[in-house]
Protein backbone atom coordinates (compact mmCIF):
# COMPACT_ATOMS: atom_id res chain seq x y z
CA UNK A 1 0.00 0.00 0.00
CA UNK A 2 1.68 2.99 -1.15
CA UNK A 3 1.26 6.40 0.99
CA UNK A 4 1.02 9.15 -1.85
CA UNK A 5 1.51 11.86 0.32
CA UNK A 6 4.72 10.43 2.34
CA UNK A 7 8.39 12.51 1.51
CA UNK A 8 9.22 9.04 -0.14
CA UNK A 9 6.64 8.61 -2.56
CA UNK A 10 6.31 12.64 -3.76
CA UNK A 11 10.40 12.16 -4.41
CA UNK A 12 9.58 9.84 -6.64
CA UNK A 13 7.14 12.00 -8.46
CA UNK A 14 9.44 14.83 -8.09
CA UNK A 15 11.71 12.50 -10.39
CA UNK A 16 9.04 11.77 -13.01
CA UNK A 17 8.49 15.56 -13.77
CA UNK A 18 12.67 16.14 -13.76
CA UNK A 19 12.37 13.24 -16.56
CA UNK A 20 9.82 14.98 -18.37
CA UNK A 21 11.70 18.47 -17.81
CA UNK A 22 14.71 16.76 -19.84
CA UNK A 23 13.09 14.88 -22.54
CA UNK A 24 10.60 18.10 -23.46
CA UNK A 25 12.20 21.04 -22.26
CA UNK A 26 16.34 20.59 -22.22
CA UNK A 27 16.57 19.92 -26.04
CA UNK A 28 15.20 22.94 -26.99
CA UNK A 29 17.03 25.86 -28.44
CA UNK A 30 17.53 28.28 -24.60
CA UNK A 31 19.70 25.77 -22.75
CA UNK A 32 22.66 25.55 -26.01
CA UNK A 33 22.11 29.09 -26.72
CA UNK A 34 21.77 30.47 -22.94
CA UNK A 35 24.15 27.96 -21.65
CA UNK A 36 26.99 27.58 -23.60
CA UNK A 37 27.25 30.26 -26.42
CA UNK A 38 26.75 33.34 -24.26
CA UNK A 39 29.11 32.62 -21.80
CA UNK A 40 31.72 31.47 -24.90
CA UNK A 41 31.15 34.94 -26.88
CA UNK A 42 31.13 36.54 -23.03
CA UNK A 43 34.06 34.78 -22.78
CA UNK A 44 36.05 35.03 -25.95
CA UNK A 45 35.50 39.53 -25.77
CA UNK A 46 36.87 39.64 -22.34
CA UNK A 47 39.76 37.29 -23.02
CA UNK A 48 40.47 39.02 -26.03
CA UNK A 49 40.28 42.49 -23.86
CA UNK A 50 42.08 41.39 -21.09
CA UNK A 51 45.42 39.18 -22.88
CA UNK A 52 46.77 39.54 -19.57
CA UNK A 53 44.38 37.98 -17.43
CA UNK A 54 45.68 33.84 -16.49
CA UNK A 55 43.86 31.38 -17.97
CA UNK A 56 42.89 29.92 -14.64
CA UNK A 57 41.38 33.06 -14.30
CA UNK A 58 38.92 32.90 -17.37
CA UNK A 59 38.42 29.07 -17.18
CA UNK A 60 37.15 29.89 -13.80
CA UNK A 61 35.05 32.46 -14.90
CA UNK A 62 33.42 30.61 -17.91
CA UNK A 63 32.61 27.61 -15.95
CA UNK A 64 31.05 30.16 -13.54
CA UNK A 65 28.79 31.78 -16.39
CA UNK A 66 27.70 28.38 -17.84
CA UNK A 67 26.69 26.80 -14.98
CA UNK A 68 24.84 29.93 -14.17
CA UNK A 69 23.39 30.50 -17.47
CA UNK A 70 22.53 26.57 -17.86
CA UNK A 71 20.71 26.23 -14.90
CA UNK A 72 18.73 29.02 -15.11
CA UNK A 73 17.76 28.51 -19.15
CA UNK A 74 14.98 26.51 -18.93
CA UNK A 75 13.45 26.70 -15.31
CA UNK A 76 11.73 30.09 -14.86
CA UNK A 77 9.99 29.22 -18.25
CA UNK A 78 8.90 25.55 -17.99
CA UNK A 79 5.61 26.77 -15.76
CA UNK A 80 4.55 29.34 -18.06
CA UNK A 81 5.27 27.01 -21.24
CA UNK A 82 3.03 24.35 -19.32
CA UNK A 83 0.61 27.40 -18.88
CA UNK A 84 0.48 27.44 -22.61
CA UNK A 85 0.43 24.35 -23.54
CA UNK A 86 -2.49 23.85 -21.22
CA UNK A 87 -0.20 21.21 -19.55
CA UNK A 88 -0.24 22.49 -16.14
CA UNK A 89 -3.30 21.70 -15.08
CA UNK A 90 -3.24 18.19 -15.63
CA UNK A 91 -0.35 18.22 -13.38
CA UNK A 92 -2.52 20.40 -10.78
CA UNK A 93 -5.18 17.36 -10.92
CA UNK A 94 -2.21 15.06 -10.43
CA UNK A 95 -1.99 13.71 -6.50
CA UNK A 96 1.46 15.62 -6.48
CA UNK A 97 2.15 18.48 -3.93
CA UNK A 98 3.19 21.84 -5.20
CA UNK A 99 6.97 21.72 -3.48
CA UNK A 100 7.35 18.50 -5.23
CA UNK A 101 6.33 19.74 -8.11
CA UNK A 102 8.89 22.70 -7.99
CA UNK A 103 11.13 20.42 -7.00
CA UNK A 104 11.08 17.87 -9.77
CA UNK A 105 11.58 21.34 -11.97
CA UNK A 106 14.90 22.57 -10.06
CA UNK A 107 16.13 18.76 -10.47
CA UNK A 108 15.84 18.96 -13.95
CA UNK A 109 18.11 22.09 -14.14
CA UNK A 110 20.12 21.23 -11.06
CA UNK A 111 21.25 18.03 -13.50
CA UNK A 112 21.67 20.17 -16.99
CA UNK A 113 24.24 22.90 -14.85
CA UNK A 114 25.98 20.03 -13.36
CA UNK A 115 26.81 18.34 -16.07
CA UNK A 116 27.24 21.26 -18.34
CA UNK A 117 30.32 21.89 -15.61
CA UNK A 118 32.03 19.34 -17.32
CA UNK A 119 32.67 21.32 -20.69
CA UNK A 120 34.63 24.33 -19.53
CA UNK A 121 36.62 22.26 -17.05
CA UNK A 122 37.16 20.07 -20.21
CA UNK A 123 38.35 23.37 -21.92
CA UNK A 124 40.27 23.83 -19.05
CA UNK A 125 42.60 20.96 -18.64
CA UNK A 126 42.95 21.05 -21.70
CA UNK A 127 44.30 24.46 -21.90
CA UNK A 128 46.50 23.07 -19.08
CA UNK A 129 44.85 24.42 -16.33
CA UNK A 130 45.54 22.39 -12.94
CA UNK A 131 42.48 21.34 -10.49
CA UNK A 132 44.13 22.32 -7.02
CA UNK A 133 41.46 21.23 -4.68
CA UNK A 134 39.23 18.77 -6.76
CA UNK A 135 36.33 18.07 -3.75
CA UNK A 136 35.77 21.71 -3.28
CA UNK A 137 35.46 22.45 -6.96
CA UNK A 138 32.90 19.33 -7.00
CA UNK A 139 30.89 20.85 -4.39
CA UNK A 140 31.09 23.91 -5.49
CA UNK A 141 29.82 23.04 -8.69
CA UNK A 142 27.06 21.01 -7.25
CA UNK A 143 25.38 23.41 -4.66
CA UNK A 144 25.97 26.21 -7.41
CA UNK A 145 23.48 24.31 -10.27
CA UNK A 146 21.15 23.79 -7.11
CA UNK A 147 21.20 27.18 -6.28
CA UNK A 148 21.02 28.58 -9.62
CA UNK A 149 18.67 25.62 -10.52
CA UNK A 150 16.15 27.26 -7.62
CA UNK A 151 16.68 30.84 -8.90
CA UNK A 152 15.35 30.12 -12.28
CA UNK A 153 12.27 28.54 -10.88
CA UNK A 154 11.62 31.01 -8.66
CA UNK A 155 12.12 33.67 -10.88
CA UNK A 156 8.80 32.07 -12.89
CA UNK A 157 6.87 32.73 -9.67
CA UNK A 158 4.94 35.91 -11.22
CA UNK A 159 1.56 34.13 -12.66
CA UNK A 160 2.45 35.01 -16.63
CA UNK A 161 1.25 33.25 -19.17
CA UNK A 162 3.63 34.58 -22.26
CA UNK A 163 7.01 32.42 -21.61
CA UNK A 164 8.94 35.77 -23.32
CA UNK A 165 7.67 38.03 -20.31
CA UNK A 166 9.25 35.73 -17.92
CA UNK A 167 12.34 35.11 -19.76
CA UNK A 168 12.64 38.90 -19.94
CA UNK A 169 12.31 38.86 -16.45
CA UNK A 170 15.10 36.56 -15.86
CA UNK A 171 17.12 38.24 -17.91
CA UNK A 172 16.90 41.25 -16.69
CA UNK A 173 18.34 40.10 -13.30
CA UNK A 174 20.44 37.97 -14.64
CA UNK A 175 22.59 39.96 -16.61
CA UNK A 176 23.50 42.10 -14.17
CA UNK A 177 24.58 39.50 -11.88
CA UNK A 178 27.20 38.38 -14.16
CA UNK A 179 29.19 42.19 -13.92
CA UNK A 180 28.79 42.14 -10.44
CA UNK A 181 30.12 38.57 -8.97
CA UNK A 182 33.60 38.90 -9.66
CA UNK A 183 33.87 37.12 -13.46
CA UNK A 184 35.00 40.09 -14.71
CA UNK A 185 36.75 41.86 -12.19
CA UNK A 186 37.71 39.71 -9.51
CA UNK A 187 36.12 41.00 -5.80
CA UNK A 188 38.76 42.62 -4.15
CA UNK A 189 40.08 44.93 -7.12
CA UNK A 190 36.41 46.37 -6.74
CA UNK A 191 35.37 49.30 -5.20
CA UNK A 192 33.86 49.37 -1.26
CA UNK A 193 30.12 49.29 -2.80
CA UNK A 194 31.09 47.08 -5.60
CA UNK A 195 32.32 44.36 -2.98
CA UNK A 196 29.09 45.08 -0.78
CA UNK A 197 26.81 44.15 -3.89
CA UNK A 198 29.11 41.23 -5.16
CA UNK A 199 28.26 39.98 -1.68
CA UNK A 200 24.61 40.02 -2.30
CA UNK A 201 25.19 37.69 -5.34
CA UNK A 202 25.45 34.20 -5.00
CA UNK A 203 27.61 34.00 -8.37
CA UNK A 204 29.99 35.82 -6.27
CA UNK A 205 30.77 32.84 -3.95
CA UNK A 206 30.60 30.43 -6.82
CA UNK A 207 33.38 32.41 -8.79
CA UNK A 208 35.04 32.47 -5.64
CA UNK A 209 35.13 28.54 -5.12
CA UNK A 210 36.17 28.03 -8.85
CA UNK A 211 39.33 30.37 -8.70
CA UNK A 212 40.47 29.05 -5.35
CA UNK A 213 40.04 25.34 -6.72
CA UNK A 214 42.20 26.01 -10.19
CA UNK A 215 44.72 28.07 -8.15
CA UNK A 216 44.13 31.38 -8.44
CA UNK A 217 43.83 34.23 -5.64
CA UNK A 218 40.25 34.62 -4.18
CA UNK A 219 38.34 36.83 -1.83
CA UNK A 220 36.68 34.68 0.80
CA UNK A 221 37.03 31.72 2.86
CA UNK A 222 35.90 28.48 0.22
CA UNK A 223 34.45 27.03 3.35
CA UNK A 224 32.04 30.44 3.94
CA UNK A 225 31.65 30.56 0.10
CA UNK A 226 30.03 26.89 0.41
CA UNK A 227 28.11 27.52 3.19
CA UNK A 228 26.58 30.46 1.90
CA UNK A 229 25.83 28.48 -1.11
CA UNK A 230 24.00 26.50 0.72
CA UNK A 231 21.72 29.22 2.63
CA UNK A 232 21.06 30.83 -0.93
CA UNK A 233 19.81 27.24 -2.19
CA UNK A 234 17.63 27.10 0.76
CA UNK A 235 16.24 30.03 0.25
CA UNK A 236 15.71 30.13 -3.19
CA UNK A 237 14.02 26.95 -2.85
CA UNK A 238 12.05 27.57 0.09
CA UNK A 239 10.76 30.57 -1.83
CA UNK A 240 9.69 28.81 -4.73
CA UNK A 241 7.97 26.08 -3.30
CA UNK A 242 6.33 28.87 -0.80
CA UNK A 243 5.55 31.05 -3.96
CA UNK A 244 4.40 28.69 -6.39
CA UNK A 245 1.87 27.02 -4.05
CA UNK A 246 -0.02 30.80 -3.94
CA UNK A 247 0.36 31.54 -7.43
CA UNK A 248 -0.22 28.12 -9.37
CA UNK A 249 -4.36 28.46 -9.24
CA UNK A 250 -3.65 31.99 -10.90
CA UNK A 251 -2.08 30.20 -14.05
CA UNK A 252 -5.32 28.17 -14.70
CA UNK B 1 -25.88 4.32 -0.24
CA UNK B 2 -22.78 5.36 0.32
CA UNK B 3 -21.71 8.93 -0.96
CA UNK B 4 -18.66 9.18 -3.50
CA UNK B 5 -18.59 12.63 -3.15
CA UNK B 6 -20.15 15.46 -0.61
CA UNK B 7 -20.62 19.20 -1.32
CA UNK B 8 -21.86 21.30 1.69
CA UNK B 9 -22.42 24.85 1.21
CA UNK B 10 -18.99 25.32 -1.65
CA UNK B 11 -18.36 28.81 -2.81
CA UNK B 12 -15.85 30.46 -4.54
CA UNK B 13 -15.31 34.34 -6.16
CA UNK B 14 -13.11 35.78 -8.68
CA UNK B 15 -12.37 39.45 -8.23
CA UNK B 16 -14.99 40.03 -6.17
CA UNK B 17 -17.94 38.31 -9.02
CA UNK B 18 -19.35 35.37 -7.29
CA UNK B 19 -18.60 32.04 -9.52
CA UNK B 20 -19.75 29.60 -7.46
CA UNK B 21 -22.62 30.84 -4.63
CA UNK B 22 -22.90 27.88 -1.91
CA UNK B 23 -23.83 24.86 -3.58
CA UNK B 24 -24.24 21.81 -1.98
CA UNK B 25 -25.39 18.28 -3.20
CA UNK B 26 -24.65 14.47 -2.94
CA UNK B 27 -23.28 12.18 -5.60
CA UNK B 28 -23.80 8.10 -4.55
CA UNK B 29 -20.99 5.33 -4.79
CA UNK B 30 -21.29 3.70 -8.66
CA UNK B 31 -23.40 6.21 -10.11
CA UNK B 32 -22.95 8.76 -12.96
CA UNK B 33 -24.03 12.01 -12.39
CA UNK B 34 -24.50 14.71 -14.65
CA UNK B 35 -23.37 18.42 -14.24
CA UNK B 36 -25.28 20.96 -16.80
CA UNK B 37 -25.21 24.18 -17.29
CA UNK B 38 -24.94 27.33 -19.46
CA UNK B 39 -21.56 28.59 -20.40
CA UNK B 40 -19.87 31.00 -16.65
CA UNK B 41 -22.65 28.92 -14.95
CA UNK B 42 -19.69 27.99 -13.03
CA UNK B 43 -19.17 24.35 -13.76
CA UNK B 44 -15.75 24.34 -14.39
CA UNK B 45 -15.06 26.19 -11.34
CA UNK B 46 -16.89 23.57 -9.19
CA UNK B 47 -15.10 20.45 -11.02
CA UNK B 48 -11.46 22.22 -10.24
CA UNK B 49 -12.63 23.09 -6.66
CA UNK B 50 -13.57 18.95 -6.50
CA UNK B 51 -10.77 17.74 -8.25
CA UNK B 52 -8.31 20.14 -6.01
CA UNK B 53 -6.66 22.38 -8.95
CA UNK B 54 -8.57 25.31 -7.04
CA UNK B 55 -9.14 25.83 -3.21
CA UNK B 56 -12.81 27.20 -1.91
CA UNK B 57 -13.13 30.63 -0.18
CA UNK B 58 -15.54 28.34 2.04
CA UNK B 59 -17.76 25.25 1.87
CA UNK B 60 -16.58 21.60 2.46
CA UNK B 61 -15.53 19.00 -0.20
CA UNK B 62 -15.16 15.28 0.96
CA UNK B 63 -14.09 13.11 -1.90
CA UNK B 64 -13.87 9.33 -1.38
CA UNK B 65 -14.45 10.32 2.13
CA UNK B 66 -11.09 12.47 2.03
CA UNK B 67 -11.25 16.32 2.23
CA UNK B 68 -9.83 17.85 -1.07
CA UNK B 69 -8.51 20.41 0.80
CA UNK B 70 -6.94 18.90 4.07
CA UNK B 71 -5.76 16.04 2.25
CA UNK B 72 -5.29 16.83 -1.75
CA UNK B 73 -2.89 13.90 -2.46
CA UNK B 74 -4.68 11.53 -0.90
CA UNK B 75 -8.13 12.76 -2.28
CA UNK B 76 -6.35 13.14 -5.72
CA UNK B 77 -4.63 9.94 -6.05
CA UNK B 78 -8.34 8.19 -5.39
CA UNK B 79 -9.61 10.11 -8.83
CA UNK B 80 -8.78 10.31 -12.61
CA UNK B 81 -9.84 13.58 -13.94
CA UNK B 82 -10.03 14.69 -17.63
CA UNK B 83 -9.64 18.74 -17.05
CA UNK B 84 -11.67 20.84 -20.17
CA UNK B 85 -8.85 22.39 -21.21
CA UNK B 86 -5.85 19.95 -19.75
CA UNK B 87 -3.59 18.57 -23.26
CA UNK B 88 -1.57 15.74 -22.94
CA UNK B 89 2.80 16.84 -23.56
CA UNK B 90 2.64 17.10 -27.33
CA UNK B 91 6.62 16.57 -27.21
CA UNK B 92 6.03 13.08 -25.73
CA UNK B 93 4.57 10.02 -27.11
CA UNK B 94 1.40 8.52 -26.41
CA UNK B 95 3.40 5.85 -24.14
CA UNK B 96 5.80 8.59 -22.75
CA UNK B 97 2.52 10.64 -21.40
CA UNK B 98 0.69 7.22 -20.08
CA UNK B 99 4.06 6.75 -18.05
CA UNK B 100 4.31 9.84 -17.06
CA UNK B 101 0.96 9.64 -15.27
CA UNK B 102 1.85 6.17 -13.84
CA UNK B 103 4.72 7.74 -11.91
CA UNK B 104 2.49 10.64 -10.78
CA UNK B 105 0.39 8.32 -9.25
CA UNK B 106 2.34 5.80 -7.92
CA UNK B 107 1.95 3.15 -9.96
CA UNK B 108 5.26 1.26 -10.13
CA UNK B 109 6.33 0.52 -14.13
CA UNK B 110 5.84 -3.15 -14.35
CA UNK B 111 2.41 -2.95 -12.85
CA UNK B 112 1.54 0.14 -15.14
CA UNK B 113 2.56 -1.68 -18.52
CA UNK B 114 -0.10 -4.00 -19.09
CA UNK B 115 -3.28 -1.76 -18.51
CA UNK B 116 -1.22 0.88 -20.46
CA UNK B 117 -1.52 -1.05 -23.39
CA UNK B 118 -4.38 -2.29 -22.88
CA UNK B 119 -6.03 1.59 -22.67
CA UNK B 120 -4.38 2.25 -25.94
CA UNK B 121 -5.61 -1.08 -27.34
CA UNK B 122 -9.48 -0.29 -26.22
CA UNK B 123 -9.13 3.58 -27.47
CA UNK B 124 -7.74 2.62 -30.63
CA UNK B 125 -4.61 4.43 -30.08
CA UNK B 126 -2.17 1.05 -30.23
CA UNK B 127 -0.61 2.01 -33.38
CA UNK B 128 0.47 4.78 -31.96
CA UNK B 129 1.73 4.25 -28.89
CA UNK B 130 5.47 5.39 -29.94
CA UNK B 131 4.43 8.93 -31.69
CA UNK B 132 4.41 12.40 -30.53
CA UNK B 133 1.02 13.68 -29.86
CA UNK B 134 2.32 16.67 -31.37
CA UNK B 135 0.92 14.50 -34.99
CA UNK B 136 -2.29 13.48 -32.79
CA UNK B 137 -5.83 14.62 -34.08
CA UNK B 138 -8.47 16.18 -31.16
CA UNK B 139 -10.44 12.96 -30.84
CA UNK B 140 -6.64 10.91 -30.97
CA UNK B 141 -5.83 13.54 -28.13
CA UNK B 142 -8.96 13.52 -26.01
CA UNK B 143 -8.73 9.44 -26.38
CA UNK B 144 -5.06 9.38 -24.88
CA UNK B 145 -6.08 11.60 -22.10
CA UNK B 146 -9.10 9.54 -21.02
CA UNK B 147 -6.51 6.61 -21.18
CA UNK B 148 -4.14 8.82 -18.65
CA UNK B 149 -7.43 9.17 -16.65
CA UNK B 150 -8.13 5.68 -16.41
CA UNK B 151 -4.65 4.56 -16.15
CA UNK B 152 -4.19 4.29 -12.06
CA UNK B 153 -8.02 2.78 -12.23
CA UNK B 154 -9.50 5.25 -10.11
CA UNK B 155 -12.72 5.07 -8.22
CA UNK B 156 -14.31 7.93 -9.54
CA UNK B 157 -14.04 9.76 -12.69
CA UNK B 158 -14.64 13.46 -13.63
CA UNK B 159 -14.98 14.54 -17.17
CA UNK B 160 -15.40 18.12 -18.02
CA UNK B 161 -16.85 18.65 -21.97
CA UNK B 162 -14.72 15.10 -22.58
CA UNK B 163 -16.56 15.22 -26.13
CA UNK B 164 -16.40 18.39 -26.67
CA UNK B 165 -15.52 19.03 -30.77
CA UNK B 166 -14.56 15.58 -31.02
CA UNK B 167 -15.73 13.26 -34.11
CA UNK B 168 -18.56 10.77 -34.16
CA UNK B 169 -16.33 7.94 -34.28
CA UNK B 170 -14.15 9.41 -31.18
CA UNK B 171 -16.99 10.51 -29.35
CA UNK B 172 -18.90 7.07 -29.81
CA UNK B 173 -15.45 5.15 -28.23
CA UNK B 174 -15.30 7.32 -25.00
CA UNK B 175 -18.88 7.01 -24.01
CA UNK B 176 -18.68 3.67 -24.60
CA UNK B 177 -15.56 2.92 -22.58
CA UNK B 178 -17.47 5.09 -19.95
CA UNK B 179 -20.57 3.22 -20.11
CA UNK B 180 -18.31 0.01 -19.15
CA UNK B 181 -16.60 1.65 -16.30
CA UNK B 182 -19.89 2.84 -15.28
CA UNK B 183 -21.05 -1.02 -15.13
CA UNK B 184 -17.74 -1.85 -13.61
CA UNK B 185 -18.95 0.21 -10.43
CA UNK B 186 -16.78 3.66 -11.27
CA UNK B 187 -18.85 6.84 -9.97
CA UNK B 188 -18.47 9.13 -12.90
CA UNK B 189 -19.17 13.02 -12.84
CA UNK B 190 -19.58 14.12 -15.76
CA UNK B 191 -19.80 17.95 -17.31
CA UNK B 192 -21.19 18.43 -20.68
CA UNK B 193 -23.35 20.76 -23.00
CA UNK B 194 -24.10 17.40 -24.57
CA UNK B 195 -27.98 16.62 -23.54
CA UNK B 196 -28.23 13.74 -25.38
CA UNK B 197 -25.02 12.24 -23.74
CA UNK B 198 -26.55 13.08 -20.08
CA UNK B 199 -29.93 11.73 -21.07
CA UNK B 200 -28.34 8.72 -22.30
CA UNK B 201 -25.58 8.32 -19.53
CA UNK B 202 -26.22 9.98 -16.45
CA UNK B 203 -28.59 8.25 -13.36
CA UNK B 204 -28.74 12.07 -12.06
CA UNK B 205 -28.47 15.13 -13.06
CA UNK B 206 -27.53 18.55 -11.44
CA UNK B 207 -27.79 21.93 -13.52
CA UNK B 208 -25.93 24.56 -12.50
CA UNK B 209 -27.15 28.42 -12.94
CA UNK B 210 -25.56 31.54 -11.80
CA UNK B 211 -23.24 29.86 -9.57
CA UNK B 212 -26.38 28.05 -7.75
CA UNK B 213 -28.38 24.60 -8.02
CA UNK B 214 -30.94 25.12 -9.62
CA UNK B 215 -32.22 21.23 -9.66
CA UNK B 216 -31.35 17.98 -8.86
CA UNK B 217 -33.18 14.83 -10.13
CA UNK B 218 -33.06 11.90 -12.62
CA UNK B 219 -33.51 12.99 -15.86
CA UNK B 220 -36.98 11.31 -16.18
CA UNK B 221 -37.94 12.92 -13.07
CA UNK B 222 -36.69 16.47 -14.04
CA UNK B 223 -38.83 16.06 -17.40
CA UNK B 224 -42.01 15.10 -15.81
CA UNK B 225 -41.05 17.40 -13.10
CA UNK B 226 -42.27 20.15 -15.80
CA UNK B 227 -45.52 21.15 -16.16
CA UNK B 228 -46.47 21.36 -19.51
CA UNK B 229 -48.77 19.76 -22.45
CA UNK B 230 -48.03 16.67 -23.43
CA UNK B 231 -47.51 15.99 -27.43
CA UNK B 232 -48.83 13.15 -29.51
CA UNK B 233 -47.39 12.72 -33.19
CA UNK B 234 -49.57 10.88 -35.27
CA UNK B 235 -49.19 9.93 -39.28
CA UNK B 236 -51.53 8.84 -41.72
CA UNK B 237 -51.82 6.47 -44.82
CA UNK B 238 -53.45 9.35 -46.52
CA UNK B 239 -53.54 13.09 -46.19
CA UNK B 240 -55.56 14.60 -43.50
CA UNK B 241 -56.49 18.27 -42.98
CA UNK B 242 -57.14 20.10 -40.03
CA UNK B 243 -60.53 20.42 -39.82
CA UNK B 244 -60.43 16.42 -38.82
CA UNK B 245 -59.16 16.93 -35.52
CA UNK B 246 -61.27 20.22 -34.32
CA UNK B 247 -63.40 20.12 -31.16
CA UNK B 248 -62.26 16.62 -30.73
CA UNK B 249 -62.34 15.52 -26.61
CA UNK B 250 -58.63 16.25 -25.47
CA UNK B 251 -56.96 18.33 -28.04
CA UNK B 252 -56.36 21.57 -27.68
CA UNK B 253 -53.65 22.21 -30.40
CA UNK B 254 -52.92 21.14 -34.21
CA UNK B 255 -49.80 21.60 -35.87
CA UNK B 256 -48.87 20.18 -39.19
CA UNK B 257 -44.88 18.62 -39.38
CA UNK B 258 -44.30 17.45 -42.74
CA UNK B 259 -46.36 14.35 -42.98
CA UNK B 260 -47.42 14.05 -39.75
CA UNK B 261 -49.61 15.64 -37.08
CA UNK B 262 -48.58 16.91 -33.60
CA UNK B 263 -51.23 17.68 -31.15
CA UNK B 264 -50.94 19.38 -27.44
CA UNK B 265 -52.93 17.34 -25.07
CA UNK B 266 -53.02 17.86 -21.50
CA UNK B 267 -55.34 14.35 -21.30
CA UNK B 268 -53.24 12.03 -23.35
CA UNK B 269 -55.47 9.00 -23.19
CA UNK B 270 -58.69 11.28 -24.41
CA UNK B 271 -56.42 12.88 -27.23
CA UNK B 272 -55.59 8.93 -28.45
CA UNK B 273 -59.28 7.69 -28.47
CA UNK B 274 -60.12 10.66 -30.21
CA UNK B 275 -57.29 10.46 -33.25
CA UNK B 276 -58.80 6.73 -33.60
CA UNK B 277 -61.90 7.54 -33.64
CA UNK B 278 -61.03 10.84 -35.75
CA UNK B 279 -59.08 8.47 -38.02
CA UNK B 280 -62.29 5.60 -38.29
CA UNK B 281 -64.63 8.46 -39.08
CA UNK B 282 -62.43 9.89 -42.43
CA UNK B 283 -61.75 6.27 -43.65
CA UNK B 284 -57.74 7.01 -42.81
CA UNK B 285 -55.41 4.48 -41.75
CA UNK B 286 -52.80 5.13 -39.01
CA UNK B 287 -49.13 4.62 -40.06
CA UNK B 288 -47.41 5.75 -36.46
CA UNK B 289 -48.59 7.50 -33.48
CA UNK B 290 -46.33 8.58 -30.42
CA UNK B 291 -46.25 10.33 -27.27
CA UNK B 292 -44.13 12.76 -27.00
CA UNK B 293 -42.20 13.81 -23.80
CA UNK B 294 -40.22 17.00 -22.80
CA UNK B 295 -36.79 16.25 -23.53
CA UNK B 296 -34.16 16.99 -21.53
CA UNK B 297 -33.26 20.11 -23.19
CA UNK B 298 -36.50 21.92 -22.66
CA UNK B 299 -36.14 20.83 -19.09
CA UNK B 300 -32.79 22.31 -19.29
CA UNK B 301 -33.60 25.42 -21.04
CA UNK B 302 -36.52 25.78 -18.50
CA UNK B 303 -34.29 26.23 -15.47
CA UNK B 304 -31.49 27.92 -16.80
CA UNK B 305 -33.60 30.36 -17.96
CA UNK B 306 -33.99 29.75 -22.07
CA UNK B 307 -37.80 29.28 -23.61
CA UNK B 308 -38.72 26.05 -23.94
Amino acid sequence: MIRPAGLGEQLRRSLAVARKDIRIYYVKGPVVIFGLLIPLFLFLAFSLGNRFASVPFLISGLLAMTVFFTATAVSPVIFPWETQARTLERLAAAPITVPALVFGDVLASFLFGALIALVPVGIGVALGVTITSPAALLAGILLAALCFASLGVLLAVPPARAPQNIMMLSSLIKFPLIFISGIFIPVESLPAWGRVLAAASPLTYFTDIARAAMGEANAYPVALDLAVLAAFSLLFLGAAMLLHARTLSKRL
Amino acid sequence: MSKAIEVHDLRKAYNGRTAVDGISFDVHSGEVFGFLGPNGAGKTTTVRMLTGIIAPDSGSIAILGHDIVQEPVRGKQAIGVVPETANAYDDLTAWQNLMLMADLYGLRRPAARRPAADLLEELGLADRRDQKVAGFSKGMRQRLILAMALLHDPQLLFLDEPTSGLDVQSTHLMLEILGERSRAGTTIFLTTHNMDEANRLCDRVGIIRAGRIAAIDSPERLKQAINRMFMIEVGFDRPVEAPVFAGLPGIDRVSKHGDTWRLETADTDAAIASVVAAARSSGARILSLSTLSPTLDEVYLRLTGGDA
